[in-house]
């Protein structure tokens, strides 16, 4: 069972302000029913320009509704502009903290009142809430380059654990990981611990070092990406710097597989293991 | 209402763990400071606690249909499974393929994803939208490769049953070995190995009202399997590590109960599940059942309730000391809801909204009553919260 406050509690079993605004100002929806959250948030404003009235509708956990109806109370008689300035740290810590694997739910708050202050100044909405600035990273939760950058900073991300925690990138197939890692390194310079497995940290490799090695970095860089695609790898062999795999399933027929295998597999492993190895596919070992 | 404030729980998460029956307390009760010594021992002392493991043994080959000397008693359901895997695997060299299913307890599915990184072939049978599979699937899939088969006797989220009599019978003429987890099956329903093609089972005493920390895995007379855990000579050298006396004990016990049990199993217990179920479909908004309806444990039913999100259902059921359990993403602290739910093609409008409320022999009708009389209320309050429901 998760550990919430009490006020996370008092939240979800008494919702403040839960429903829609009658001919609202400001309108942010943000999430999905696939994602398994969402939040609709309407507000009115009164003649001062300050936000008079504020509702919510949430389909979500514990914390998701605590996260909506705390942010209600929040914002009620801020100005847009004071309002504009709540970050998802500030909804977390008025409820007094959320679990780690919770965060995304004050996220969550955030992007809704930040799509729901943009309605009422007329600018383009989608681009909170529908993630289409920057490209996608995260494809399982349609989660852009820029929606990582910005919980990154905010909050002083320094994990790839964390980013999915906060914005679920990388809670799906495991595929992005790497990407996250990068995001995460660019921000974040030299705060962040990258997993020491690069190649420019390997010295010299035994054969069966190295061979593992190639092991490893299919298992886990390569192989998330093509299942959830409906495909799969299995390394063959390795002679010298030659690294023959198979593909299998989906990827066994797929017309852009030399480009998958150039783009994915090769650089991957020169990435990670070494930069003089060289992918070849194994056309008699693939079953279909 | 602070979810701490005790209440008196009312149990439907048999399914997760169930209690200790009382009959099971008392049997185990002596073998912590009276008659502590070690089966393996040269002493009497020892040794009678030894025969009392054996007459386990006996009563857990009795509930089975087996033999005695076909049990081994592990630590749980998961080693159990891990033993069965990858001892089969060990045994059978030249072979490099499995076929499982894509419903399969994360003790089978995770064992077998490892085994696939490490170059096995593994082959995940699809279920419909009932949650059943297609045996023409199997066949297709079985060949000269594949070492083992291993499919679950029941759901533990659905409680669908699946036909594994018929698959171990077409498993065993195409020659390989079949293993089930029955770890939700046995005590609830009726299974006889004697008249079986099944080579390898596991089950786990704490779904049976036995303690938590003992399993069994039972191996056909004259199955490979590569030993898991290597020691010393315990369970015939198929297992060792000093036996679990109390647990084992108790799970001996907790077989003899079940085997009278079987009637209340089928008759009670299946009568209140069906009250329950009914009543929460007819009252509930929104409400689906998931998994076929005939040929499902007795005691399992699992609802989804379109726009509402399970976690919320389960805490606001919480207050009313009501304990069931959901498939949602949020419950589990991943992103995504139930692999069985998905893999039944249960829409996610409904699978982050399943809650699965599993019942026992110890459950009353007033215990079902009140989930009856509370739960449409709250769905109707999360509803109400959720901009999904069409207004």
């Amino acid at each position: 069972m998760w550990e919430y406050t009490d006020k996370v509690w008092d939240h979800f079993y008494h919702p403040r302000n839960a429903g829609e605004v009658e001919n609202p100002d400001g309108v942010g929806e943000v999430g999905s029913l696939a994602c398994g959250d969402a939040l609709k948030l309407t507000f009115k404003l009164d003649s001062d320009k300050r936000i008079a009235e504020a509702k919510f509708q949430t389909f979500g956990c514990a914390s998701a509704i605590a996260s909506s109806s705390v942010l209600t109370e929040m914002i009620k008689g801020m100005t847009l502009e004071e309002a504009s300035k709540i970050t998802n740290k500030d909804i977390a810590d008025q409820l007094g903290g959320l679990p780690d694997q919770k965060m995304h739910c004050s996220v969550m708050g955030m992007e809704a009142l930040e799509a729901a202050i943009k309605y009422y100044r007329g600018e383009d909405t989608s681009s909170v809430s529908t993630h289409t600035h920057g490209h996608v990273v995260c494809t399982c939760f349609g989660v852009t380059d820029d929606d990582i950058k910005r919980v990154v900073l905010e909050n002083d991300l320094t994990t790839v654990e964390q980013v999915t925690n906060y914005c679920k990138a990388g809670g799906g197939c495991g595929g992005c990981h790497g990407e996250i890692e990068d995001i995460l390194e660019s921000v974040q310079k030299d705060k962040v611990h990258k997993t020491p497995h690069k190649a420019a940290h390997h010295g010299k490799l035994s054969n069966i070092q190295k061979i593992q090695l190639i092991q490893q970095t299919i298992n886990e860089q390569v192989r998330p990406a093509l299942r959830a695609h409906g495909g799969n790898i299995e390394l063959v062999d390795v002679e010298g710097d030659k690294v023959i795999v198979a593909f299998r399933g989906m990827c066994a027929q797929c017309p852009s597989s030399e480009f998958t295998m150039q783009g994915v597999v090769e650089s991957k492993l020169r990435e990670y293991v070494s930069e003089d190895l060289v992918v070849i596919e194994s056309k008699e070992h693939s079953t279909e | 209402m602070e979810p701490s404030k005790p209440v008196k729980p009312i149990y439907l998460d048999n399914n997760a763990t169930t209690r200790v029956a009382d009959e099971v307390f008392e049997e185990i009760r002596p073998y912590f400071c009276e008659l502590y010594g070690n089966p393996s021992s040269m002493h009497l002392f020892g040794g009678q606690v030894g025969a009392k493991v054996k007459q386990a043994r006996e009563r857990v080959a009795a509930l089975l249909g087996c033999r005695p000397g076909e049990v081994i008693f592990t630590g749980c359901g998961t080693e159990s499974d891990n033993t069965a895997i990858q001892g089969t695997l060990a045994a059978y060299p030249n072979r490099r393929k499995i076929i499982t299913t894509r419903v399969e307890h994360p003790a089978v599915l995770a064992v077998c994803r490892e085994l696939e990184n490490r170059g096995y072939t593994v082959v995940e049978l699809a279920v419909d939208r009932e949650g059943q599979l297609d045996l023409a699937e199997l066949d297709a899939e079985l060949d000269e490769e594949t070492a083992l088969v291993t499919i679950m006797y029941a759901n533990n989220e659905t409680g669908v049953i699946f036909p594994i009599e018929e698959i171990a019978r077409r498993v065993s003429e195409r020659g390989s070995v079949f293993h089930t987890d029955a770890v939700q099956a046995v005590g609830k329903i009726p299974i006889n190995l004697a008249e079986s093609e099944i080579d390898l089972l596991s089950l786990s005493g704490h779904k049976l009202h036995a303690p938590k920390g003992v399993g069994v895995l039972y191996v056909r007379k004259g199955t490979r399997l590569t030993p898991f855990m290597l020691g010393g000579h315990q369970e015939h050298g198929r297992r060792a590590g000093t036996e679990n006396v109390p647990g084992i004990i108790g799970l001996g016990k907790a077989c003899d109960l079940a085997q009278a049990a079987f009637d209340v199993e089928n008759k009670q217990v299946k009568a209140l599940r069906d009250r329950l179920e009914t009543n929460l479909m007819i009252h509930c908004q929104g409400a689906m059942l998931n998994g076929v309806k005939d040929k499902r444990l007795p005691n399992t039913t699992n609802i989804s309730f379109e726009f509402v999100e399970g976690e919320a259902i389960l805490l606001m059921l919480n207050q009313f000391g009501v304990c069931a359990s959901s498939g949602s993403a949020c419950t589990s602290g991943s992103l995504e809801p139930s692999h069985v739910l998905r893999a039944m093609g249960v829409p996610f409008t409904a699978a982050h909204g399943s809650i699965r409320f599993s019942l026992s022999r110890y459950t009353t009708q007033e215990e079902v009553d009140l989930v009856v009389e509370k739960l449409p209320a709250i769905i109707n309050r999360l509803r109400v919260l959720s901009p999904f429901v069409p207004k």
